[in-house]
């Protein structure tokens, strides 16, 4: 659990993101059945679940890659139930993917300021100049970048080619991007999966980090128990497309639904 | 002697705000830009931090503890602590709240001014032991915003409060500053001892200064010097380098943006003096060698065939011989292909004068940077001699000494062979520990621990530290580090232990470094299963009696050491390791132990067999222990009489 340091969700206003009786079916296959759940301002949440269980498709349909067969999304009190990535993304949600999905022939610094990309505004004529207005928004933009730079802690890579690095760099190069549009929701889809003790630290330190300093909501998967009960406020469990669980991780743990579905340890 | 009007730090700081107002005097890289602050910016915002810290009632004396990685906001903080009349002390970055609970205490800092939320943690769990921290100052707000102690201050609110203190007293910097004399104590520097608790050396302004300004005209320095501050603010050199030095000469210091970046900054920078200690060195030519060999075949035998003329050429130059004469035609021709390509690639393109010190540097190493017409020299100091004692002079450098003494020091060797210094730059005597005071400090003479000699050109030659030299049973003296570092140069030996104090000759405990021995046996196709079958092949025996005799013959160019010479040595079955604590973390050896835990294999050494057996206990990762049995083998080493031929 976290310290209290941080501010409680702010309960009274709408919540950020609520998910309501949201069903995807790819054929025959039910991926979501009837989910709903609500994301308050300011919460991390982890959503958790054996594999199948709906977690990656809960996390597509938020940000608009898939749409819902059934149910609504709303966003910061808006219907925004069949929106597609581009504009989900222009709203204020940003992701990291499972697999990364850098560009891996561009440098790091040039990966980060594919994330401004929805920010700019400018002519072709201006940016083909660099002059005037278009110069004065790249240097706006770039030094937005570097305060991520700074604050993820990858200044020394800035200039390396995103392919050339391992992996729990490049999973927080792939951060980094995501920061870089400036979320007001960031979905993190296992950003801890195949990492060492220190690189998970580091993770979970950042994803702290971002959730204070930038007031984020983040919304993650995440199979690590040990990592989702030290840094999320809320835990809700998926199984068969199902909700089986929501609440504070204490309770979920304790949950005996979950320990069937997922946890996998035999109850007394 | 000092003039009145810049006998300080703060009198000096203002008085270069004066004489080079628009000139940079310190740099950091931030957001991915070198962001410049002039000498007027540097006062300046020294001025107002001096300023917030009077607001919250900083009287004279008091101290401040400064915590961090090099920033300017750091350097501006030692400046305003020493405006007021206050004491500096800068702690290591990476100390553990323990040890800085210590420092803190011992010291009585009322303030603390620190880099980030990682020092603010530890300095708030240190608060709770010493309640007479009162205030804990921040530069860089990240990460704090929901701390609420109410002993927590940002640096950029403590100026704002400096402001408005201020305008009641407009005149209170100025008088302040001028109340500073030249013996007030600028600054404690706790010294990271291996023993015991540390102790506070205390530097007065005339201390830093006087040896500040002996340096920059013996070298030569001026304000266009520009220098990286990369090495802990705590450590003296940095103070010297980066501080002292930088104030006198008012050259600019750079703060590289993070300790990772420290190698790609320096060579956006390209210093023209710069330090480091052997270690460094030796990171920068391995991440250099790496890429030689990743290049083509053609660009790497262009690379190594110049690098080893220009070796070729270094060596002639260091021993004051002449160079053969298609040498010194084909060094130009290396020069523009290879030795300036390479210099620039490594930001060193424009380094005037550099140092080495800390520890012995390997030949190989310095050898290298000289042959690439880097003048890297070596230099010999402490805390307790405001870091300065012995600098090599250009065009008088030499592998294995430290050089003369700078102008104003007094340097001899005791009757015991310890080195003894008096000047300007000695301390003023350990903080609140008169007993220490009194034992290193003797009627002028600080005893600096170290046993050296002066060599027949008037250089001083550290062998090692005075307490572990000891003489042969035939009275020749003993420098058992000496040897040991002579043996580690040797790409085959990862560690050496020598012995004979009381000794009728010096024999030697070697461990072989398993990757470059591996890899010479598998060149070889010899097989081998284990460290310790591979330590006891007669095969390595050989590779290793080579080096060892190749350090014999080195030795006889030593007067006084020419008689310790290694008669025999055996390969030890295990690895000296910090588990087993043989030894430390930092892997200096632990002789005491050492010469308990092994010794039969010494006694056998001195015996008559070629073999003896070991019983080892070893200790795993997991704390569990068992039991190691071999056979080590004893390796016999021709020395050499001072003709040259075997004795």
């Amino acid at each position: 659990m976290r310290e209290p340091t941080t501010p409680p969700p702010v309960a009274s206003a709408t919540p950020l993101l609520e998910v309501d009786e949201v069903s995807v079916r790819f054929g025959a296959i039910q991926a979501l059945d009837r989910v709903s759940l609500e994301i308050g301002r300011g919460e991390i949440v982890a959503i958790i679940g054996p594999n199948g269980a709906g977690k990656t498709t809960l996390l597509n349909v938020i940000s608009g890659f898939y749409h819902p067969t059934a149910g609504r999304i709303r966003f910061e009190g808006r219907d925004r139930t069949r929106l597609r990535p581009y504009d989900v993304a222009a709203l204020g949600i940003a992701r990291t993917f499972q697999n990364v999905a850098l560009f891996k022939g561009m440098s790091v610094l040039d990966n980060i300021m594919t994330g401004r990309l929805l920010k700019m505004r400018g002519s072709f004529l201006w940016e083909a100049l660099y002059w005037g207005p278009a110069m004065r928004q790249e240097l706006a933009h770039r030094e937005f970048v570097e305060r991520i730079i700074d604050f993820l802690e990858i200044e020394a890579i800035r200039k390396a080619g995103a392919g050339t690095l391992p992996y729990g760099l490049q999973k927080r190069v792939e951060l980094a991007r995501a920061l870089a549009a400036e979320p007001t929701l960031l979905l993190l889809d296992e950003p801890m999966a195949g990492m060492n003790v220190e690189e998970k630290e580091d993770m979970c330190r950042f994803i702290l980090g971002v959730n204070d300093e930038f007031g984020t909501t983040i919304a993650l998967i995440e199979h690590d128990m040990s990592v989702v009960m030290d840094i999320s406020d809320r835990v809700i469990a998926l199984d068969y497309g199902r909700k089986i669980a929501d609440g504070r991780p204490d309770e979920v743990r304790a949950d005996e639904g979950v320990i069937d579905a997922y946890l996998g340890v035999s109850h007394a | 002697m000092l003039d009145s009007t810049t006998d300080t730090f703060p009198k000096l700081a203002l008085h270069n705000a004066g004489r080079l107002s628009g000139k940079v005097a310190i740099r950091e890289k931030h957001l991915g830009i070198w962001q410049s602050y002039t000498w007027s910016q540097y006062a300046e915002q020294a001025r107002l931090i001096a300023l917030g810290l009077a607001a919250l009632g900083f009287t004279r004396g008091d101290k401040t503890a400064v915590v961090g990685d090099n920033r300017p906001a750091l350097y501006w903080a030692m400046l305003a602590t020493q405006a007021l009349g206050g004491v500096a002390v800068p702690l290591y970055q990476d100390s553990i709240e323990k040890e800085m609970e210590y420092i803190v205490d011992h010291a009585e800092a009322r303030f603390a001014i620190v880099e980030d939320q990682e020092q603010v943690d530890k300095l708030l769990h240190v608060r709770a032991q010493c309640p007479g921290l009162e205030y804990v100052i921040y530069d860089d707000p990240g990460g704090l915003r929901h701390y609420k102690d109410s002993c927590l201050l940002s640096l950029q609110e403590l100026q704002e409060r400096g402001r408005k203190f201020a305008e009641a007293r407009p005149w209170y910097f100025d008088q302040e500053v001028a109340r500073g004399a030249a013996e007030d104590t600028a600054v404690i520097a706790y010294t990271s001892g291996t023993t015991g608790q540390p102790k506070g050396a205390m530097l007065s302004h005339r201390n830093l200064i006087e040896t500040a300004r002996s340096a920059v005209s013996r070298e030569r320095l001026d304000e266009t010097e520009e220098v990286m501050a990369y090495l802990p603010m705590a450590w003296i050199g940095d103070h010297m380098f980066s501080f002292s030095q930088s104030m006198v000469a008012g050259f600019t210091t750079n703060c590289p943006e993070s300790a990772e970046t420290v190698l790609a900054d320096l060579k956006e920078i390209g210093p023209t003096y710069f330090f480091a200690p052997p270690r460094i060195w030796e990171n920068i030519l391995t991440s250099v060698m790496i890429r030689v060999d990743d290049t083509a075949r053609i660009k790497r035998g262009l690379v190594r065939f110049f690098l080893d003329l220009a070796r070729r050429v270094e060596r002639c130059r260091l021993g004051h011989r002449p160079v053969a004469l298609r040498d010194r035609l084909l060094y130009p021709l290396g020069r523009l292909l290879v030795y300036g390509p390479l210099r620039d690639n490594l930001g060193m393109s424009r380094i005037r004068v550099a140092y080495t010190a800390g520890e012995a540097i390997g030949p190989e190493l310095f050898e290298f940077y000289r042959s690439l017409g880097i003048n890297v020299k070596q230099l010999y100091g402490m805390t307790e001699s405001s870091a300065l004692i012995c600098i090599q002079q250009d065009g008088d450098v030499k592998l294995d000494t430290v050089g003369p003494p700078l102008p104003g020091v007094e340097v001899r060797v005791s009757p015991s062979g310890e080195v003894l210094y008096r000047s300007p730059g000695v301390f003023q005597g350990y903080y609140k520990n008169p007993e220490a005071t009194r034992e290193t400090l003797v009627e002028g003479w600080v005893h600096s621990g170290d046993a050296g000699f002066f060599d027949e050109d008037g250089h001083l030659k550290i062998i090692d530290r005075a307490r572990d030299v000891g003489r042969l049973a035939g009275g020749t003296i003993f420098a058992p580090k000496y040897l040991e570092n002579k043996l580690k140069f040797s790409p085959y030996i990862k560690e050496a232990v020598c012995v004979g104090d009381g000794r009728p000759f010096v024999a030697a405990l070697l461990n072989i470094d398993l990757v470059s021995v591996g890899n010479w046996a598998e060149r070889r196709g010899l097989a081998y299963t284990s460290y310790t079958d591979l330590a006891q092949k007669p095969e390595v025996y050989e590779l290793i009696r080579q080096e060892v005799v190749r350090v014999n013959r080195s030795l006889l160019e030593d007067e006084a050491l020419r008689g310790a010479q290694i008669r025999r040595f055996l390969l030890l079955h295990k690895e000296l390791d910090p588990d087993d604590q043989e030894i430390t973390r930092t892997r200096k050896v632990r002789r005491g132990f050492i010469g308990q835990k092994y010794a039969p294999l010494i006694e056998a050494l001195y015996g008559a067999g070629d073999s003896v057996q070991v019983e080892a206990q070893v200790t795993y990762e997991d704390g569990r222990t068992a039991t190691v049995r071999a056979a080590v083998r004893l390796g016999e080493a021709e020395t050499f009489a001072v003709a040259g031929a075997p004795a």
